[in-house]
């Protein structure tokens, strides 16, 4: 055993190498005997939650591995920074468990690098054991109907990238100056959006909102804002967290209709779930006969039981005047309530028009699988189907959904599967970003490493402290680069 | 919200063993929250008392992973739960530090001791809401401070991942 120990250790590398490629399971035992460490190396596709619970995971409970995380941006963190609420901050606290694990010898952020346009899956797939995508849902789900395209109607998606400092949306500057807006969907999108738009911004002046979002939103002059979904209250999608803050929100009333209500107490007797039962508890006391709420000289209220069928135009044609609304009843369809029209409608009037019915993954390379109807790369607990040392985690694994817990635990099992495959598996040893650094050079691109990152992170907080606010975002790509360069 | 959690923590802290006060100065909850700044990182060292005052001040404490092994751990009264099992190497996460803004460190609670502690605050029944796996004695270990009376507690961390119900039956919250 020893004798054989020593001659394995004395073998040369290309040796080994090509040993390796012949009798993979002979060699990788060996491995383990002898301790000849193979350098296990996986990279991971998106520096969002899920990107960076992946990397912890993989990091803690392999101590060979190395781990590499591309980010389309110069900084990291993803929705953590460009969706989570500003006047959340204590979601972003997350942030420094994730700086943890970028500080790991073992850990690279390879910054500003765009997989699928710099460098594809393929070449991806050559440098590493692994490579687990985990890019998120970038886009947003249309409502493909008439007068969509009119000024004034936007993505809720865009709208939160624009208060939260994301480069393609800091030139929306969306026209505030209407009365009345109406959110289309019932999520927790839709009422972070509503409370951005209507919290006084004295207080957001203390979150890390962007200094033109703040601008804009201190000139608003919206008065109230309607949330609608298509289905009834049991139906919503938002949590009671976000439901609380805005029965709560100062300066603020709630408008409800009772008549949305009605037999909804019949329906608590019933074995409903927990949190359901909770969140309708709280909108029942948020009704006018309800306690709750506050007063105010703005409002805003949920509206039921409405699909918008067509964006109405102001009389000039120029921009949004209306929504035309198709009334619906519910019917049990399996285990769900579906929508049907009553044959009934409404007209609308509003000025602005925010699209909030939900995020949507894209391709990312046309060599990688794509489930178009779902949104999804199809997968087996995180294993992309049909594409071995291929996985997925986050969002384009399982949709857009879920709160952190959930992106976590998906994480989690991503890393167990790569874990377990790649102790299953022998590979020659891999280069990881050294075989991929010369690709990216000749093609010019400035890759930001955490070093960088945090030269940009310590500019944006010292602007921040100037203003009185955490930090103040860095809106431009370019300018990123120039402060990742010292 | 961080201010009130923050504050209950401190609150606990406040009436730890006097050699540990010189950490927090003796102020206003207002203040203790203004010298940590708000959102800024709580070390684990504020909350988990690094050596037992005496026997009295010693609770034990079993973790059981999501494997089912079982962590036994001693702890001290006043100690913050999750900050105790991640100072003792149990996988406990806790994404928001402790500000009631995740629900990363859901814990079962052995039903023997579910009434020992104090009941949840609405903010954490809120967040628990959001708990994959909810049960009648789910809570957030960041909430659970230990007290004498919690000798021999047992926390059972949730089965994390989907892949437990391999028949994809969606398990519904009490």
């Amino acid at each position: 055993m020893l004798g054989f120990q020593a001659s394995q250790r004395l073998r040369p590398l290309w040796l080994s190498t090509h040993l390796r490629s012949h009798n993979s399971r002979h060699v990788t035992r060996n491995c383990c005997f002898t301790g000849v460490r193979r350098k296990l190396h996986a990279c991971v596709v998106g520096s969002g939650p899920a990107g960076f619970y992946t990397v912890q995971h993989l990091l803690k409970n392999n101590k060979e591995i190395r781990v590499d995380l591309y980010e389309r941006l110069p900084v990291p963190f993803g929705l953590v920074r460009f969706g989570v609420a500003p006047d959340h901050p204590d979601v972003k606290n997350v942030i420094n468990s994730f700086t943890q694990t970028a500080h790991s010898e073992r850990f690279t952020f390879c910054g500003n690098v765009m997989v699928g346009r710099d460098v594809m899956v393929s070449d991806l797939q050559e440098a590493y054991d692994a490579v687990v995508l985990s890019y998120g849902a970038e886009d947003d789900q249309l409502l493909r109907i008439p007068g969509e395209q009119l000024p004034g109607v936007y993505s809720a998606r865009a709208i939160v990238g624009w208060y939260n400092g994301l480069p393609e949306n800091k030139d929306l500057m969306p026209d505030l100056n209407v009365e009345t807006a109406v959110v289309l969907g019932q999520g927790n999108v839709a009422l972070d959006l509503a409370r951005i738009l209507l919290t006084p911004v004295d207080l957001l002046r203390k979150t890390d909102i962007t200094g033109a979002a703040l601008d804009a939103i201190a000139e608003s002059k919206i008065k109230r804002i309607f949330v609608v979904g298509r289905r009834g209250p049991l139906q919503v999608a938002f949590t009671i967290k976000e439901l609380r803050e805005m029965v709560n929100l100062q300066g603020v009333r709630t408008v409800l209709n009772p008549s949305d209500f009605e037999g909804i107490e019949r329906v608590l007797l019933e074995n409903i779930p927990r949190p359901r039962r909770r969140l309708t508890e709280l909108l029942l006391k948020s009704t006018p006969q309800g306690s709750a709420g506050c007063v105010g000289h703005r409002e805003w209220g949920l509206l039921f039981h409405r699909s918008p069928v067509q964006i109405l135009p102001t009389a000039d044609g120029e921009r949004v005047g209306g929504i035309h609304f198709q009334l619906n009843k519910l019917e049990a369809s399996g285990d769900t309530m579906k929508a049907v029209p009553t044959g009934n409608s409404e007209d609308m009037p509003c000025g602005l028009v925010l699209r909030s019915i939900g995020y949507r993954s894209l391709p990312l390379d046309p060599d990688v699988p794509f489930d178009k109807r779902r949104g999804v790369i199809p997968n087996n607990r995180g294993r992309v189907e049909g594409r071995a040392g291929l996985y997925c985690s986050g969002w384009v694994k399982r949709g857009p959904q879920g709160v952190i817990a959930t992106t976590m635990n998906d994480s989690f099992e991503t890393g167990e599967a790569v874990l377990e495959d790649i102790s299953n598996r022998s590979a020659s040893p891999q280069a990881g970003f050294e075989s991929i650094r010369p690709k990216l050079a000749s093609r010019g691109v400035q890759v930001v490493s955490f070093g960088d990152w945090t030269r940009i992170d310590r500019v944006e907080q010292e602007r921040g402290l100037k203003l009185d606010k955490p930090r103040e975002k860095i809106l431009d790509v370019q300018e990123m680069l120039t402060h990742a360069s010292g | 919200m961080a201010a009130r959690a923050l504050d209950r923590l401190c609150g606990t802290f406040r009436r730890c063993s006097a050699s540990l006060r010189p950490r927090i100065p003796a102020a206003s909850s207002h203040k203790i929250h203004e010298s940590f700044g708000i959102p800024a990182a709580l070390p684990t060292s504020e909350f988990v008392k690094e050596e037992p005052m005496c026997a009295d001040d010693m609770v034990k404490v079993e973790f059981v992973t999501k494997e089912g092994e079982k962590i036994l751990v001693e702890g001290k009264v006043g100690d913050n739960v999750m900050y105790l099992a991640q100072k003792q190497g149990v996988d406990i996460e806790g994404a928001c530090e402790a500000s009631l803004a995740c629900c990363t460190c859901h814990v079962y609670v052995h039903p023997d001791f579910v009434d020992k502690f104090p009941p949840p605050v609405e903010e954490e029944d809120d967040m628990l809401d959001l708990a994959p796996f909810l049960q009648e004695n789910s809570r957030l270990s960041c909430q659970l401070r230990l007290t004498k009376a919690l000798c021999g507690v047992s926390f059972c961390l949730p089965l994390g991942t989907r892949n437990f119900y391999v028949d994809g039956h969606t398990p519904r919250p009490h």
